[in-house]
């Protein structure tokens, strides 16, 4: 017979759980792997190599993993909030939409001007976008997981709306995209004939800026409270539904923001195929991170990296890419598994002696 | 009643549990016989509702067994950590927190689990005949087909009740029965026990009040920290001599010095607010409460405590009539505006309301008071400055746990209690409101939260200290206040049965 | 105006409403199960996309449509398990489970499509449920096209309303279910099993949406394709809510949404030109989260819902 005890939080497993996670995901790859004939250590091999065989490989996983930081920190934001945003993925596209609605040539204004100003509106799309699901939640009760997820399919339509109508690029041919984001929008490169950009570093100084906020301010005490026992947090005189608000429209920020770094640093144009799933692969990353900011940086490199991998292996040998999505998922679910080793410990009860 | 004849039902032989460090029984013994009712007595933490459980199967004994009469007449081992098995052998349990499925009708809520899962259908007829025949035989009365949320708390527990008769069990165990009851509601529950055990029922009813156990019980076996410390017939037992082997050599509450009470520092003039519903409402309620003086809001909960306590911690704003704080209107209805006016809210619910779980002491302690300049500065938390407040309140109030930053989840009921005790009682308030600030806590606890209330009133500040626990609120409170239907009404005296009578709505006494 | 009363008069109209309607009557109800057990299975989206695959793929190996039926269901009923084992005995977040099941099956479906099918350009082809045929009924002028013109899924998703309807209402299973998603300590208490009930009611629940999922690859089209869930599975969970978590209102509800998107589907024939298609297309979704914003208000979730709870700690 097993009772189940809670255990004192440990700074230890705190980071050793997320790590075993990543590692079982990885190891268990290998039954897909095998199932599907292939050489499983070559596999492998490929894979690393596809990640660290080279610098050019490297950047690869840092341009990747630049908008899955900011999807991250968009999910672990309002997760910790107990917000349940599932619409990153939308949110990213509404971000993407207005970059290029205001960067592709509709204004111009130096640099300096331009930048900020393309990423404000983005992170301001985005936090629109999130902005509905949460006050229907606050005003109507309304479950903001159904919400999210039905309005990432909505702004997807609305973004192909748009790339078909007002805007199309002019020059593209009837193809259904938008104009390039002007030069003076751009975000610039990090290095020389690679393809990381400025957004990395915006990921990376908004992740230490949240960690900051939500350890040692007020404000992320609020939060967390909120998150942790709403009635709690209530009774002891935090206003609740102002701060799921703040959350709501920071969280869709951020998920606005990786939309403007992946058509103002990346593409250079919108397409509706923009994102192969940064909105719901932030919410593995926010998890595998344990919702912390800092975390959120570590977990979005591996996640890329198993992209990043899985792609220059399938290449490679053929095994279908898919592989990526898979490792992925399990290490959602590993994770999860290894919160619960992390909050308790099953104890062996003995039974008592038969007479 | 029963004579050493009547033949043992239920032995509990040596039953020992541990919770990590806390033994919570210890090597306990227990007879039962047959048609016997047998009070199981202890301050709160002494170990009879985990006794309880082992015996049901909901928790397994590190040592010991439970034997139980077979259809042979003879004592046979019933296995451990199987529900199920106790129900069989005729055990039925009436849990304090009632364990009834909101959603269902009394009559489902009776049935659940007696029929074989996988019939196709179920026999309703055969169900309500059986349920009736019971009903007429115990006295006890419900109407089967409403929901078990529209029933009365009374109703619900005759429910439970019937439940246990349904499953033909031959002895019942009644775990603190009459903590949501009326003294007169209580007296009839014990009324139709009686004549269910002179009926061949034994009971093990579980309670920490000496008067209902010196009236209906034939025995008694007292619990103190998981031990047995002594067991007699109840014709031989007297108040002072079971108290002292409840308590041990402590003697039971601090007395209360007489006091003038000073200026009003709590007004409410004709208010009402919203509850779920009628019952549960404010209606007109008029009370004042001032300095140097604790006002006790005796009644059975759901009578409106809820309203008030809300109304008084600034989570509900009234809809009519007038509210003052220390002789100004109330402006702003918040926890906030409330807190900053010199309100000290310890909730009733201290895991759902009191706390939060997850975070750390520290933060708990400061949770109230995050604009502080002590605790913050520009927005930055001052880590310095709350550690050392968090050492600070820890000694003084003698909050025990693994540390300033462990999750307060870790911490056990009455070192939670007395967490909040020191967050409230931190920030020196005029006014307090005491929700229930006893409930469920040993008895070292729950004598630390009386003695800071009584220091508080000798400090000036006014107390509303609402509680179901009569006794606790002759001992702490200058003026006793009836809660029945909404409705708030004085008592004129301390008289025990016309409080009683107040609580069941009954004539003004 | 011509034109709503001409869409309304043609019985492809009404035929197609139950058509959509199909998949999402067997999603509700499995989500209706879960939930009704105190369970919140947002693994409903990949389960479909493991239900679609799987079935298809049995069928395509040449185990025959009512073999696919079945595979699709045990698929289901395994994806179930998982999410019942991280979130009835381990208690652990039901939203992040869901999810992370979800993210499972499909990759999963998606990875074994494409193993077993690496090379092929246009996806192969099976021969799907056909409408049956009733003998007099679907003879009879408008009604009989319109109504009685349905694969044998149609007439299963219908069976299994009153199968759920019945096991809920009527036996003492249902009985049990409906208590343990309100209060589990009152099942625990009467000696039922609540882990048992909750990992059944999870794992019934999953199989119905897989099969729900393989209405789309067997009678909807004929084949499987990367995405053709398309947000179907979250439909669902917003109809469940909107249903008030009862199955014939769960009928009702999907009908009412299939016809709804049937409607918009012609209407978009009719307007295509002066309105773009996407709006059309956002209709459903749309129409989800108006009626999830309407139920909300009154819905009377089932009191145990998302809250896990222990053996022995009460």
């Amino acid at each position: 017979m097993m009772r189940i005890e809670p255990r004192q939080p440990s700074r230890v497993v705190n980071v050793a759980v997320p790590v075993l996670a990543a590692l079982v995901s990885l190891l268990l790859a290998a039954i897909p792997l095998a199932l599907a004939g292939a050489d499983v250590l070559a596999a492998f091999r490929l894979m690393w190599s596809g990640v660290f065989g080279s610098p050019f490989a490297f950047t690869e996983t840092l341009t990747r993993a630049t908008p899955l930081i900011l999807t991250g920190l968009a999910a672990a934001l309002a997760f910790r909030a107990k917000l349940w945003n599932i619409g990153g993925e939308g949110q990213l596209y509404l971000g993407a939409l207005a970059a290029v609605a205001l960067g592709s040539g509709a204004i111009s204004a130096p640099p300096a001007v331009m930048i900020p100003l393309v990423l404000l509106a983005g992170a301001a799309a985005g936090a629109a976008g999130m902005a509905v699901p949460a006050f229907l939640k606050v005003r109507f009760g309304a479950d903001e997981v159904v919400t999210t997820l039905l309005l990432n399919f909505v702004i997807l339509l609305f973004v192909q709306m748009m790339l078909e109508g007002p805007l199309q690029d002019p020059m593209g041919m009837g193809w259904p995209q938008s104009a390039p984001v002007i030069e003076k929008a751009t975000l610039p490169q990090l290095m020389d004939r690679m393809r990381v950009h400025a957004g990395l570093l915006i990921g990376l100084g908004l992740a230490v800026l949240f960690h900051i906020l939500l350890t040692r301010t007020t404000w992320g005490m609020k939060m967390r409270a909120v998150g942790e026992n709403a009635p709690a947090a209530r009774h002891a005189g935090i206003p609740v539904t102002r701060t799921l608000m703040g959350a709501a429209l920071i969280s869709g920020g951020l998920a606005g923001l990786a939309g403007v770094g992946e058509v103002a640093g990346l593409k250079g144009y919108l397409t509706a195929d923009l994102s192969p799933g940064y909105g719901y692969a932030g919410i593995v990353v926010a998890m595998l991170a344990r919702l912390s900011p800092l975390g959120t940086v570590a977990s979005a490199l591996f996640i890329a990296a198993v992209f990043v991998g899985a792609d220059s292996m399938s290449r490679a040998i053929g095994v279908s890419s898919y592989l990526a999505d898979l490792v992925v998922a399990i290490a959602l679910l590993c994770v999860l598994i290894g919160g619960f080793v992390s909050r308790y410990r099953i104890v062996r009860v003995r039974t008592g002696e038969a007479p | 009643m029963t004579d050493r004849q009547s033949p043992v039902v239920l032995r509990l032989a040596g039953l020992t549990k541990r919770f990590g460090s806390v033994l919570a029984n210890d090597a306990v013994e227990l007879d039962l016989r047959r048609g016997e009712i047998l009070a199981l007595l202890g301050e709160n933490g002494a170990g009879k509702t985990t006794l309880m459980n082992m015996l049901f199967g909901h928790y397994l004994p590190d040592a010991g067994h439970v034997e139980i009469i077979g259809p042979d007449g003879r004592l046979a081992p019933l296995p451990a950590g199987h529900p199920e098995a106790a129900l069989r052998a005729g055990i039925g349990m009436v849990h304090q927190h009632f364990t009834l499925a909101y959603n269902l009708s009394a009559l489902d809520n009776i049935v659940l689990g007696a029929e074989p899962l996988l019939a196709w259908r179920r026999d309703r007829q055969a169900a309500r005949a059986k349920i009736d025949a019971i009903m007429a035989r115990s006295g006890l009365t419900v109407a089967l087909d409403a929901p078990v949320s529209q029933l009365s708390v009374g109703e619900r527990q005759r429910v439970e009740i019937l439940k246990a008769l349904y499953r033909e069990a031959r002895i019942l165990v009644l775990d603190e029965p009459t903590a949501v009851l009326t003294p007169q509601e209580a007296d009839s529950l014990f009324e139709t026990v009686g004549r269910m055990a002179a009926d061949g029922l034994s009971v093990i009813f579980i309670s920490h009040k000496l008067r209902e156990v010196l009236a209906f019980s034939h025995r008694i076996e007292v619990l103190r920290h998981g031990r047995n410390v002594g067991g007699m017939a109840t014709a031989d037992a007297d108040e002072t001599r079971i108290a002292r082997l409840m308590v041990g050599a402590e003697t039971a509450t601090d007395p209360r010095p007489p006091m003038a009470p000073g200026a009003p520092v709590l007004e409410l003039r004709g208010v009402s607010v919203a509850g779920p519903d009628a019952r549960r409402s404010l209606t007109g309620a008029t009370l004042e409460v001032r300095a140097h003086e604790i006002v006790g809001i005796a009644g059975v909960s759901g009578n409106g405590q809820s309203a008030l306590a809300a109304l008084l911690s600034g989570l509900a704003e009234p809809e009519s009539g007038e509210m003052r704080l220390a002789d100004a209107p109330v402006a702003r209805f918040t926890p906030a505006a409330f807190v900053a006016a010199g309100v000290g809210r310890i909730p009733e619910d201290r895991h759902h309301e009191g706390v939060v779980p997850d975070m750390s002491v520290a933060e708990n302690l400061v949770i109230e008071a995050l604009g502080d300049p002590e605790v913050s500065r520009l927005g930055f938390l001052r880590r310095g400055a709350i550690r050392a407040r968090t050492a600070e309140a820890c000694a003084e109030f003698d909050v025990r746990g693994p540390g300033p930053y462990a999750p307060v989840r870790l911490l056990s009921g009455g070192n939670m209690q007395k967490l909040i005790l020191a967050r409230v009682f931190g920030r020196a308030p005029r006014l307090i409101l005491a929700n229930q600030p006893t409930r469920g806590l040993d008895l070292g606890a729950a004598h630390a939260v009386a003695r800071r209330l009584l220091e508080a009133r000798a400090r000036g500040a006014g107390v509303v200290l609402i509680s179901e626990d009569l006794d606790e609120i002759l001992s702490l409170a200058d003026r006793i206040v009836v809660m029945h239907d909404g409705g708030m009404r004085e008592a004129a005296s301390r008289d025990r049965a016309a409080i009683g009578l107040m609580m069941a709505g009954q004539a003004a006494a | 105006m011509m034109e709503i009363l001409d869409i309304l008069a043609n019985p492809n109209f009404w035929s197609a409403s139950i058509r959509i309607a199909t998949p999402l009557i067997f999603g509700v109800l499995g989500a209706l199960l879960c939930e009704r057990a105190g369970v919140l299975n947002l693994g409903i989206e990949g389960i479909f996309v493991a239900g679609a695959m799987a079935g298809w793929m049995a069928v395509w190996l040449g185990l025959g449509l009512w073999g696919g039926i079945a595979v699709a269901a045990l698929t289901g009923a395994g994806f179930g398990l998982i999410h019942a084992i991280l979130t009835v005995p381990l208690g652990l977040s039901q939203h992040v489970s869901g999810l992370g099941v979800t993210l499972l099956a499909t990759s999963l479906s998606y990875f074994t499509y494409r193993t077993a099918l690496p090379d092929v350009s246009t996806p192969p082809r099976i021969v799907p449920f056909r409408a049956l045929d009733i003998p007099l009924l679907s003879d009879i002028p408008f009604l009989g096209p319109a109504l009685f013109q349905q694969t044998a899924l149609s007439w299963l998703a219908l069976a299994a309303v009153a199968l759920v309807w019945w096991v809920l209402a009527r036996t003492p299973l249902g009985l049990a279910i409906r208590a343990v998603g309100d209060n589990p300590d009152a099942v625990d208490a009467q000696g039922l099993s609540v882990y048992g009930l909750r990992i059944g009611a999870v794992m019934a629940g999953s199989a119905l949406m897989a099969i729900g999922g393989s209405f789309l690859t067997m009678a909807a089209f004929d084949a499987f394709f990367f995405g053709m869930v398309n947000g179907r599975g979250w439909i669902c969970i917003a109809l469940v809510i909107f249903a008030s978590w009862r199955p014939w209102k769960a009928l009702a509800g999907a009908l009412l949404f299939g016809a709804f998107d049937a409607f918009q589907v012609r209407l978009q024939t009719e307007y295509g030109n002066a309105v773009p298609g996407q709006i059309f297309l956002m209709a459903p979704y749309i129409l989800s989260i108006i009626a999830l914003v309407v139920a909300a208000r009154r819905a009377d979730y089932p009191r145990a819902l998302l809250t896990p709870w222990f053996k022995g700690q009460r």
